[in-house]
């Protein structure tokens, strides 16, 4: 297949070095230098010229591409670039963008913009961070509708207490599902009598809140209570995203923001987070508000030398785990090497995150599960589907062995799934459907 | 001084609701006329409206309201419509001649004084009143029902009502509401103002009717022979309102259980924000419990309800002996104590019937609460000032501003222990302006304050003119008036009247009413010289 990416960045490179094994790979970039570097240390195509020109498109061969990427640094570039593709041809477009306001439009209409798959890089770079703070006892975690549904893969280990437990007395949790069982390779759908036993893979889909209580219940040692003390530092946009996520996960953090006008408009934002107004380097405030006390700190200025100050700062004065966010590549190593604990680089997310949608290559928002044993996909029911209008119970029955609805959302309202449940036209539907019987299955969906 | 307020265009929009007062004068004329009464009274205000209305309408005849002009329109259409609402009363307890009507007692509304308290208790819908006795002997059924209607007219709103018929309110129309709704700010449930003002009307006429209906069952079902026709509209147009003027002396006492029963979920419903009902009719009914007012509402009145109906239940609410200022009768007492005290039903109907009369300050009386121990006066005292939800018919400082002023007194104890916090102050999720919350506290404080010195004036008028009132009672008349309840204690009580109160006091508390119903600062802006100044 033909790959066309725009922009030639750290991300549009790292994208390009990743698939240039297995599809030909043409590169545009409007920087004529950066250009010529593509072109000799990759096995691709690159162009100097305007992504969002017809003309420089064409020149790229975007009439036979099978996916166009646009992963400039602007987010509006980006959009163009993307519906200029789709209204000359039939490319999968995939777009990088910061600004979440046009990810919740997308979100909204899979047709905005002329955009099949778009990932909003503050919100990727938040996701993972909060997965680093809130799901460490996880083999692998996926959002699903916008991040109102995850899935969750567990496994049980000897000591848990879920060990050795029906899934019926597991099950204690409103908004959870417990779609598969893994046991010795093989997909088991668990029913209320099953028993879980040790070294289980569990996989569960349901809210974030409720799948991060389901962790604590697995590993109790290994994930965080909410009772955990998180200081996130920096109001920037993925400061912003970690608390909202947190609060969704049921955590209460604390924010400090130095810019009274954006801490008050985060303060509005965040009903569940202390929002403070202050400096983070001001020790005397740091002592005072007890910061060191607190379990882990985020770093998430807009600078990489202040992110790393305030880790060092904090680790300094006795907190036990500090993630700070940095941008420049280069510096991730070094920054770990001198004391920050984890270091994420936004664009590496977003790099990683496109590569591995591109290779799973489906248009569905799906998850692998061990690889492929077994599909995670959402769906948007029409009339059509087979689940379209009637309780669960009935379509289910009509389904070969191996599918669970995991969640629904309506209106963007995240709703259990239970037997009576009647699904409706415009649901999202969340299901897990076991590989073998998934190209029999995903047809009639 | 070159006054920088267009008072002639507030006076020509104030002429122009004038003129339709008009067609509600003409449902107590149609009153009498069935009874076989006098339409004097009527038949001389209808014209009386209209040249009036018509003549201030004249002085401008392209009238352009802003801001400072709506604040005056909306005081004076207030205070105009309280006057002319009183000549009905003039007339009726003067020049009629006996041969037009049957020879009755003297009416204590032939006072100017007298008529122009009970008009603005009317459509300030207070329900404070001065009539000596309330009787078909004293008063004709005509005179009662406009009495009233001007408690209906002025529940939901003239001025609302007048955004929703008069075109040419369409513009200034949201601010105009603004300065007449209760509570801070309004809510737009339509891109027409016109509309909005319509569907709470319209809300309002229906809870009107269905109320109307639903008492008037109780009589033709033969459980209330007391509930006529007339009761049963009487007390509909007074519930919805929260108005509280019956044409019976002994109020909703004089009526079955089964109709107190029905009348509280109507008082209920009348101190609800009436944009609620809006969009529960429209297809949102969980946004009416998700509501923050609401259920604080809700459970303010639950919990007094509890509290009082444990006080009857028990005795407790009871005076243990009777004092012997001669407000009301140790049999009454001995009477009403013996059937209340030790019985599940009638100790709880009584307090929640009082609870949400005087939270939503509907001000109706189930019973004598005058007969009540002190501990829980006071507890109806503290109720006076609650009071009912933005934007519904109630008055009083509203909940939603407790609600608010509660949540930032415990936010500045949090930022006292953190001073770097941001903590917005949330109603329902959602941040609120400071500006705004700094308006709820000066309200508040004014409205307090006013309380405070309305309390002594009245108090030192007391001795002066050579009353016997007590400090509780006075607090009670003032917080009542100011509030638009209606009853206080004492002499002022549910069965009692304001009569006995000098002129300059019933005038007093008549701008009490006015600026109670306002909500204070849109009247008082208009006393300040910087409003008139360029």
């Amino acid at each position: 297949m033909r790959v066309v990416i725009v922009g030639a960045g750290q991300v549009g490179s790292s994208i390009a070095a990743d698939l240039a094994d297995v599809h030909e790979v043409v590169v545009i970039d409007s920087d004529a230098e950066r250009v010529e570097d593509m072109n000799y240390s990759h096995d691709v195509l690159a162009i100097a010229g305007d992504g969002t020109a017809v003309s420089t498109l064409e020149e790229a061969g975007v009439d036979d591409a099978g996916m166009v990427i646009a992963s400039t640094d602007d987010d509006e570039t980006n959009i163009v670039v993307c519906s200029t593709v789709k209204a000359i041809s039939d490319a999968f477009t995939i777009a990088r963008v910061k600004n979440t306001e046009y990810l919740r439009t997308w979100q909204r209409s899979k047709k905005a913009f002329g955009i099949d798959f778009m990932v909003c890089t503050n919100l990727l770079a938040a996701e993972s961070i909060v997965r680093i703070i809130g799901l460490p006892a996880a083999r692998d975690v996926d959002p699903f509708a916008g991040g109102r549904v995850q899935m969750a893969e567990f496994e049980v280990a000897e000591n848990s207490p879920v060990s050795n437990v029906t899934v019926r007395d597991a099950d204690r949790f409103e908004a959870l599902t417990f779609a598969a069982i893994l046991r010795n390779g093989t997909v088991e759908i668990p029913r209320g009598e099953t028993v879980i036993q040790p070294n289980d893979r569990v996989v569960v889909i349901g809210t974030p809140k409720s799948v991060q209580e389901f962790a604590r219940t697995v590993a109790p040692d290994e994930s965080p209570g909410t009772a955990e003390e998180v200081v996130v530092v920096g109001g920037s946009e993925i400061g912003f995203h970690v608390a909202r996520l947190l609060e969704e996960r049921g955590f209460r953090p604390r924010l400090i923001e130095r810019d009274p006008e954006r801490a008050r408009n985060l303060a509005e934002k965040l009903p569940d987070t202390v929002v403070m107004e202050s400096d983070a380097t001001d020790t005397e405030f740091l002592e005072r508000e007890h910061v060191g006390d607190a379990d882990l700190v985020v770093a998430a200025l807009e600078s990489d030398e202040k992110n790393l100050l305030v880790s060092l700062l904090a680790a300094r004065i006795g907190v036990e785990r500090t993630v700070a966010i940095i941008d420049a590549t280069e510096y991730v190593d070094l920054f770990e090497a001198v004391g920050v604990d984890v270091g994420v680089n936004p664009r590496e997310v977003v790099a990683e995150e496109i590569t591995r949608f591109t290779r799973e290559g489906g248009a569905e928002n799906v998850a692998l599960i061990e690889s492929d044993k077994a599909e995670v996909l959402e769906i948007e029911v029409d009339d059509a589907s087979i689940l379209a209008g009637r309780e669960i119970r009935e379509s289910i029955q009509q389904l070969p062995e191996g599918v669970v609805v995991g969640a629904i959302t309506r209106d963007r309202e995240f709703i259990t799934p239970r037997g009576d449940t009647v699904v409706e036209a415009g649901d999202h539907v969340v299901l897990f459907v076991d590989a073998a019987v998934a190209s029999e299955v995903t047809p009639r969906l | 001084m070159k006054l920088r307020v267009d008072y002639r265009a507030s006076l020509s929009l104030v002429g122009s609701i004038l003129k339709y007062l008009a067609v509600p004068l003409c449902f107590p004329l149609l009153v009498a006329l069935y009874y076989g009464e006098t339409v004097v009274p009527f038949a001389v205000t209808i014209p009386l409206t209209v040249v009036l209305g018509a003549g201030l309408e004249r002085l401008d005849p392209d009238p352009d309201i802003r801001a400072r002009e709506g604040f005056l329109m909306v005081g004076l259409t207030w205070l105009t419509v309280a006057v002319v609402g009183a000549v009905p009363y003039l007339i009726e307890a003067h020049g009629i001649p006996p041969a037009v009507a049957p020879v009755r007692p003297a009416s204590t509304l032939g006072n100017p004084a007298n008529a122009l308290f009970e008009s603005m208790s009317g459509f300030t819908t207070t329900g404070a009143t001065v009539l000596g006795e309330i009787s078909f002997d004293a008063h004709t059924r005509g005179i009662m029902m406009w009495r009233q209607l001007t408690q209906w007219l002025g529940g939901m709103g003239i001025v609302v009502l007048a955004v929703a018929i008069l075109p040419e309110l369409s513009v200034g129309g949201a601010q105009l509401m603004d300065a007449e709704a209760p509570g801070p700010g309004i809510e737009k449930l339509t891109p027409r103002i016109a509309e909005t003002a319509r569907a709470l009307w319209g809300a309002y006429l229906g809870f009107t009717v269905l109320e109307a209906a639903l008492l008037y069952g109780l009589f033709l079902l033969g459980i209330d022979p007391n509930m006529t026709l007339y009761n049963a509209v009487a007390h509909a147009l007074t519930t919805m309102p929260t108005g509280g003027f019956s044409p019976e002396a002994r109020s909703i006492e004089a009526f079955s259980a089964a109709a107190q029963w029905i009348i509280i979920p109507f008082m209920i419903a009348a101190g609800v924000n009436f944009a609620l009902f809006w969009h529960a009719l429209t297809g949102d009914p969980r946004r009416v419990f998700e509501d923050t007012e609401f259920r604080s509402y809700i459970g303010v009145m639950a919990a007094l309800t509890a509290l009082l109906s444990a006080l009857l239940f028990t005795g407790a609410g009871f005076t243990a002996s009777v004092p012997a200022d001669g407000t009301f009768d140790a049999a009454y007492l001995g009477e009403v104590s013996g059937i209340i005290v030790g019985q599940v039903e009638p100790a709880l109907r009584h307090a929640a019937f009082q609870v949400v009369a005087i939270v939503t300050t509907t001000g109706y009386a189930s019973i004598d609460f005058n007969a009540w121990s002190t501990p829980a006066k006071y507890l109806l005292l503290f109720a006076m000032f609650i009071g009912g939800s933005a934007g519904s018919t109630g008055g009083s400082i509203k909940v939603v501003r407790w609600y608010v002023i509660i949540k930032s007194v415990r936010r500045e104890l949090y930022t006292t222990a953190h001073p770097e916090a941001v903590r917005p102050v949330r109603l329902a999720g959602r941040a609120l302006d400071e500006r705004a919350i700094r308006g709820i506290y000066a309200f508040t404080l004014l409205y307090l304050v006013i309380f405070f010195v309305a309390t002594g004036l009245l108090f030192l008028d007391g001795v002066r003119h050579g009353q016997t009132l007590t400090l509780l009672e006075t607090m009670a008349a003032a917080a009542s008036t100011l509030g638009n309840v209606g009853p206080g204690f004492g002499v002022a009580g549910p069965m009692g009247s304001y009569l006995g109160f000098s002129n300059a006091a019933k005038l007093f508390m008549i701008g009490l009413m006015w600026i109670g119903r306002l909500e204070i600062l849109p009247v008082l802006v208009f006393l300040t010289p910087e409003y008139w100044r360029r």
